[in-house]
């Protein structure tokens, strides 16, 4: 999006727009009935008014609060907006998982174990199906580009049959079928396969476009100096389309990553697989799953910072 | 040597066919009754060409005309259907090898510039002599800012091709096809796209490469260009070959009505 020249006052500031955001957050808040809250209790308690005071109490101090937070928000530069706007929905988020007492030693006990076992696994697990995948989408769309009716062939039903199924059908087909045919194979092989062959199939359809992207008088030029296929391939079409194709090999990647969790199904010890046994004896799935969760989510706004500095560097040669 | 446009008499408007002035006589390219079609489409219609090593060939024509087609047979972009094309003896067939010979042979500049955008000047002119011809790094860098200095831009080298202007962009892309040291060059209306002042940069430089005695074979609307450097003027229209001749007896006494009609309209402002 390109900005307008033309800058107005934010929303929120003008009386009329506040005061209609007001009123629904208060008829929100009231249909979401706080009065049960400690926060309800309190305020029935200190006032002496009885529950249905207490709810639209509760839903005017909360839609005050909402509105009053805007608007102070919205006198700041956009920079300050956005970072405290995160750390308020962070506190919400916090808050929520508070909510369910988790039992914090427990957490740090098992905590070691989840990175150095879990954590290690899924990146592993990942790296190698994001590696391979790799390689596949490459070949897989020279394949679908070259007009040869064979390569177009086998490349379009790999595509079709890999976009086709849901994974946690080719992580079962893959672990279970193959021993079938007197492959047998571990779980994590099954796994990285299974990963690899469905994400290079969406990778082959992200690369095909990136090529497709770069002129045809890209093409032309080269040829016309002398250049083979390999070469114009690797020096002049792969580099120009590499900018296009990082962003969504990127979202892939962090796709992936999650994805890589339903490989737990055929025993794998990653992330998710611990998550689920590990507070299996003592009953505390919850501390397990949420500190699994965050760790995904570390994970993934990580690889974020890491795509964000690729595609800067592509970005600053241009 | 045979004269190219001897075997073409019945054509009603070949004008007999100027000699070349400048070529030594030694056939350097030549198109036997080629036809082309895009389809259903007749873009070329017989044509018939002898181009001798050092003669410099202007083709002109209303566009749709099959000019470019024409030039991008010679390299192989396009594929013709009919008749023989060759280029220093190399015939051009199905052979992948005699189309990588050809090619190497013959340098090309387009009237986009089709320059490589992720790659330096020094980059853009050294790919393919190292790629392809086989050149050491530093040899062929030393070629490149020879070539550059030839077009003026040596101290462009590091920079990005987006970052020149259109006039300088060109001078790239004819200094990129010269770094393979081609025996003929084609241009496909390598001014067609720039600024009026640009426009003179470049055919500088072209002038300039003719006078060394490059074959070129040049499709372009630059007229002034066609009188001082063209050999001979080709004119086609609709596939053809409709008039062929020397620059003065083109632009003075032009016999064919299409060409008449033509002339006056490009050169009526």
């Amino acid at each position: 999006m390109h900005a307008d020249t033309v800058v107005s006052d934010p929303l929120i500031q003008k009386p009329r727009i506040a005061a209609a955001v007001l009123t629904a957050a208060f008829a929100a808040f009231f249909f979401l009935n706080f009065a049960d809250t400690s926060f309800g209790r309190m305020l029935a308690e200190t006032t002496g008014g009885g529950d249905s005071f207490a709810r639209a109490g509760a839903a005017l101090a909360l839609a005050l609060l909402f509105v009053g937070n805007l608007v102070l928000i919205s006198f700041f530069p956009v920079r300050i907006q956005i970072i405290a706007v995160w750390l308020e929905l962070a506190a919400l988020f916090a808050a929520f998982f508070l909510v369910f007492d988790l039992n914090a030693m427990f957490i740090q006990s098992k905590l070691w174990f989840l990175i150095s076992r879990g954590l290690t696994t899924t990146l592993y697990v990942s790296a190698a199906a994001i590696s391979i995948a790799f390689v596949i989408a490459v070949a897989g769309a020279i394949a679908k580009l070259s007009g040869n009716g064979f390569a177009v062939a086998i490349a379009s039903f790999y595509t079709s049959f890999f976009r086709g199924l849901p994974l946690l059908m080719q992580v079962y087909l893959i672990y279970l079928g193959l021993p079938q045919l007197g492959f047998v194979v571990g779980a994590v092989p099954a796994g990285i396969a299974a990963l690899s062959l469905c994400y290079g199939a969406y990778m082959t359809e992200i690369f095909r476009a990136g090529i497709e992207s770069i002129p045809k008088g890209q093409w032309e030029a080269s040829r016309a100096v002398g250049l083979r296929f390999g070469a114009i391939m690797r020096r002049i079409i792969l580099p120009q389309a590499a900018p296009v194709v990082i962003p969504p090999t990127g979202n892939q990647f962090i796709a992936m990553l999650k994805d890589s969790s339903l490989v737990s199904v055929i025993g794998v010890w990653e992330l998710m697989f611990l998550s689920r046994t590990l507070g299996t004896k003592t009953f505390q799935h919850m501390e397990m799953l949420i500190t699994v969760a965050v760790i995904y989510w570390i994970l993934t706004m990580a690889l974020e910072v890491v795509q964000a500095r690729i595609e800067g560097h592509y970005r600053a040669r241009r | 040597m045979e004269n190219g446009n001897t075997e073409n008499t019945e054509k009603p408007a070949q004008n007999g066919g100027a000699p070349p002035q400048n070529g030594n006589g030694e056939m350097c390219m030549s198109l036997n009754a080629v036809n082309k079609w895009y389809g259903e489409f007749h873009v070329l219609r017989d044509i018939n060409l002898e181009v001798c090593t050092g003669e410099k060939l202007v083709v002109c024509g209303p566009s749709g005309s099959g000019k470019s087609t024409l030039i991008r047979c010679i390299n192989r972009l396009e594929e013709h259907q009919e008749g023989r094309i060759s280029v220093n003896g190399i015939e051009l067939n199905d052979d992948l090898k005699h189309i990588d010979e050809v090619r190497r042979e013959v340098g090309m500049v387009f009237q986009h510039f089709n320059l490589f955008p992720h790659l330096t000047v020094l980059q853009n002119l050294t790919l393919a002599p190292i790629w392809v011809r086989k050149t050491p790094k530093n040899e062929a860098e030393e070629m490149a800012m020879h070539f550059l200095k030839r077009v003026k831009i040596p101290e462009q080298a590091a920079k990005y091709p987006g970052q020149l202007s259109g006039g300088q962009q060109q001078r790239v892309a004819i200094a990129r096809s010269l770094c393979m040291k081609p025996k003929v060059m084609l241009f496909d209306e390598p001014t067609s796209a720039l600024d009026p002042e640009m426009i003179k940069e470049v055919l500088d430089v072209m002038v300039e490469l003719a006078r060394e005695g490059m074959t070129m074979l040049c499709v372009t609307h630059e007229m002034g260009f066609a009188r001082t450097v063209a050999d001979r003027v080709i004119f086609m229209d609709e596939g053809q070959i409709v008039e062929e001749n020397n620059p003065e007896d083109f632009f003075n006494n032009p016999q064919n009505d299409r060409t008449k009609l033509f002339l006056s309209q490009i050169l009526s402002h």
